[in-house]
């Protein structure tokens, strides 16, 4: 087994990450704020990643998000709390354990049939949320600035410096989870279940495991939203558009690396940003064109951009 | 040749992303003008009835003002001489993108003040912010009480009274023109609007108007529902003659059309707090006899009011853009106003062009005069407004082709909204001590 520093996608994401909580500290802050809505979407992009190895495609992948947006700002809400660990702590654990309640159930499914009830289930946390007053019902909750060990830093600068710690850590854990034995399972499930079975593999206990770290890292995902944006609600949180936006990344991003839904997530929240200002009446048209555009040129994503030079430098140095 | 070419295609397209994303962008801000970001529903369904006319209003306002042609007292050109430019920002896309989308007109557009906000839930997610950018931020519509009773706060203004004292408006005028009404229901969308609007209201007549036996099942539809049939049967079922409703856009269209075809309206008073777009949009087909309300002194209640400052917005906006004026479009004008107001009397007492914290000390506590009424920033520790809400019954007129609005009514602020300090809700459960009516 090759050592974990040795591994070229751990060194490039550490690199990558600790670059950009430093250069935070020289940007301006609406390009801090964008690039952290972008990190967490790309967070629950990650989780639409590890699961799109098995060969699923969740539509409804904004069930956890909101869940870890909800359990920050409920968190606060009921016990006040506003540390960042037991924020995260929170989002966390009830993505992860109404995953691996839900699991039972999506496991037996695949395809279409997974998607649309991932769907399902996500649209129940929705409407339960539109229609309960005491879960703020459609005006959502604000939530307070978060406190690292009792210190309260003045600027967002710091707040990067933070999200984009948990964003690396998160890479590394999904891009050892891949190389293990289990996650090499993953691909193998994909294609071909009945081997895998036959081999003495259980499936559905390795899709059951893909599908709560998947569903960790959507809460985690909601639960940084939460802390980044200070407000909640179900239609940015939990409705399908988000799940939506969600695969919309996938796509655009590509599934070849742990660090390519992060470069997606910072790309859709800054076209996101332009299409708003530059066309207020039909952002919509841009940022679907954008799509389509992506899915001509670059049909893997905008991964081969970074992917396909590196290949050729690599070759020459060969 | 065909790779050398793809290569070249994809190089640009990635140049092109790399250059939109770090072109050098924003307005510089000259002494001479300044820029305003104006946030309404420019697509989605609550672009119709409210984001464009309210854009509307206030880019009608914006531009006299710069040119000067808006009738005395605002006579002057521009504000405390500046012109304004506005930036327009869609408000759909949910709350979370709004906040972000605030952060960049303060943070990238480096814009002097916003003005706008139609949705509560947007009002209450923006409003924290706004505070933490310490930027000028005038609410123009939203009707949550919570943001003034909840909060304090010192950069936030709002030009439009909460919505709590349209309800008590609307059971004011149940009292004194259907005092015998029996009992009442109401048909409102499930979600914080409507629940809080049927709340409110549930909890005024049973103030004003005791005897009135409140339904056991008054219905909440999905919000944007569309189809109304089992609803329709059960408030047709129900004993209760009296109908309330909060709905909006599409839904009071397809409410009103559905039920109208079954006879509904023949049997039921209904009683429509905000669907005043309707009645221009169906024309004929909005049953006459409605008890309709615009939040204000503004909208279709006002049409017909004379006085230079009405006239002239409602031909100018009608010779611009082809329609009547909707309540959205008093309201934003009325936003704009308040910040040429505050600015220029900033302007007055400083001398020179004002800072952020003049303009927001002349604006504490501002009354002054509108196109239709008068506005009181008297809540909220001089940053919430209160005025008459009043309401009326709808006619169609076949002479002249056109709908009216007969039988006006207008309650004084003083009798529909709490003193200072007092949440509105608690002051409506204790039986309003202090209102008079």
């Amino acid at each position: 087994m090759r050592s974990l520093t040795g591994d070229r996608t751990v060194r490039g994401v550490l690199i990558g990450f600790t670059l950009l909580a430093i250069a935070g500290f020289f940007l301006p802050a609406w390009i801090v704020n964008n690039v952290m809505f972008g990190l967490a979407r790309g967070l629950a992009v990650l989780g639409l990643l590890v699961l799109l190895r098995t060969g699923l495609v969740s539509f409804g992948h904004a069930l956890y998000f909101g869940l870890g947006a909800y359990s920050v700002a409920l968190l606060e809400q009921l016990a006040g709390v506003t540390e960042l660990v037991p924020r995260l702590a929170g989002a966390v654990v009830v993505a992860g354990g109404l995953g691996w309640i839900l699991g039972f159930v999506l496991r037996r499914y695949r395809g279409i049939f997974f998607a649309m009830l991932s769907l399902a289930f996500s649209m129940a946390l929705y409407g339960i949320l539109v229609k309960t007053e005491s879960l703020g019902s459609t005006d959502g909750f604000s939530v307070s600035p978060t406190v690292l060990f009792g210190w309260s830093p003045e600027t967002r600068h710091v707040f990067l410096a933070m999200v984009a710690a948990v964003c690396a850590f998160a890479a590394i854990v999904v891009q050892v989870y891949l190389a293990s034995a289990l996650g090499h399972l993953t691909t193998a499930v994909r294609d071909n279940e009945i081997r895998v079975e036959y081999l003495g593999y259980p499936v559905a206990r390795s899709i059951h495991t893909t599908y709560v770290l998947s569903a960790m890292l959507a809460g985690a995902a909601g639960g940084i939203m939460a802390m980044a944006l200070g407000q909640v609600d179900p239609d940015s949180m939990v409705n399908w558009t988000v799940s939506g936006e969600l695969v919309f990344i996938t796509i655009m991003a590509g599934a070849g690396n742990v660090a390519a839904p992060f470069i997606g997530g910072v790309v859709f929240e800054f076209i996101r940003t332009y299409a708003f200002e530059l066309a207020p009446h039909a952002w919509q048209l841009i940022v679907g064109a954008t799509l389509l555009a992506i899915i001509f040129f670059l049909p893997n994503g905008l991964w081969s951009l970074i992917e396909k030079p590196w290949k050729k430098l690599e070759k020459r140095r060969d | 040749m065909h790779s050398m070419f793809n290569r070249v295609h994809r190089l640009a397209l990635g140049l092109g992303v790399l250059a939109t994303a770090l072109g050098p962008y924003g307005a510089v801000t000259a002494k001479d003008s300044i820029d305003v970001g104006v946030v309404a529903f420019l697509s989605g369904p609550a672009a119709g009835p409210f984001g464009v006319p309210g854009k509307n209003g206030a880019e009608l306002v914006i531009d006299a003002i710069n040119a000067g042609t808006l009738p005395a007292p605002y006579d002057t050109a521009g504000f405390a001489g500046a012109t304004l430019n506005p930036i327009h920002i869609d408000e759909s896309g949910g709350n979370a993108k709004q906040v972000a989308e605030y952060r960049n007109l303060v943070e990238k557009q480096g814009v002097d003040a916003v003005i706008g906000y139609i949705s509560s839930g947007t009002c209450l997610a923006v409003t924290p912010v706004a505070e933490e950018l310490k930027k000028l931020t005038i609410l123009s519509v939203c009707g949550t009480p919570r943001i003034f009773e909840d909060g304090d706060w010192t950069h936030i203004f709002r030009t439009q009274a909460h919505a709590v004292g349209d309800s008590i408006a609307a059971a004011l005028y149940v009292r004194d023109n259907f005092g015998d009404v029996a009992g009442y229901t109401g048909i409102n969308q499930n979600y914080a609007w409507g629940q809080d609007s049927w709340k409110s209201f549930s909890l005024a007549m049973g103030h004003f108007v005791p005897k009135a036996e409140v339904s056991s099942t008054p219905q909440f539809p999905k919000i944007f529902a569309g189809q109304y049939g089992t609803e329709i049967s059960t408030l047709a079922l129900d004993d209760a003659e009296l109908v309330h409703s909060s709905f909006w856009d599409g839904d009071i269209e397809a409410f009103v059309v559905q039920a109208k075809v079954r006879g509904f309206f023949d049997n039921k008073q209904f009683l429509s707090t905000v669907g005043a777009s309707a009645i221009d949009s169906l024309g004929s087909e909005f049953p006459d006899g409605t008890i309709i309300g615009t939040r204000g002194e503004i909208g279709i209640l006002v049409r017909e009011k004379s006085g230079p400052l009405n006239t002239w917005f409602v031909n100018a906006y009608r010779e611009r853009y082809g329609a009547w004026p909707l309540g959205p479009s008093y309201q934003y004008a009325q936003a704009v106003l308040a910040l040429k107001i505050a600015m220029d009397k900033a302007a007055r007492d400083h001398g020179g062009f004002p800072t952020q914290d003049q303009v927001i000390a002349a604006m504490k506590g501002l009354s002054f005069e509108t196109f239709a009424g008068r506005i009181e920033l008297a809540l909220g520790n001089g940053h919430q407004a209160v005025h008459p809400v009043g309401y009326g019954i709808t006619r169609w007129n076949d002479e002249t082709g056109e709908p009216e609005v007969t039988n006006i009514t207008f309650y004084p602020s003083k009798c529909i909204y709490p003193p200072a300090g007092k949440p509105s809700l608690d002051w409506l459960a204790e039986g309003m001590p202090g209102s008079d009516c």
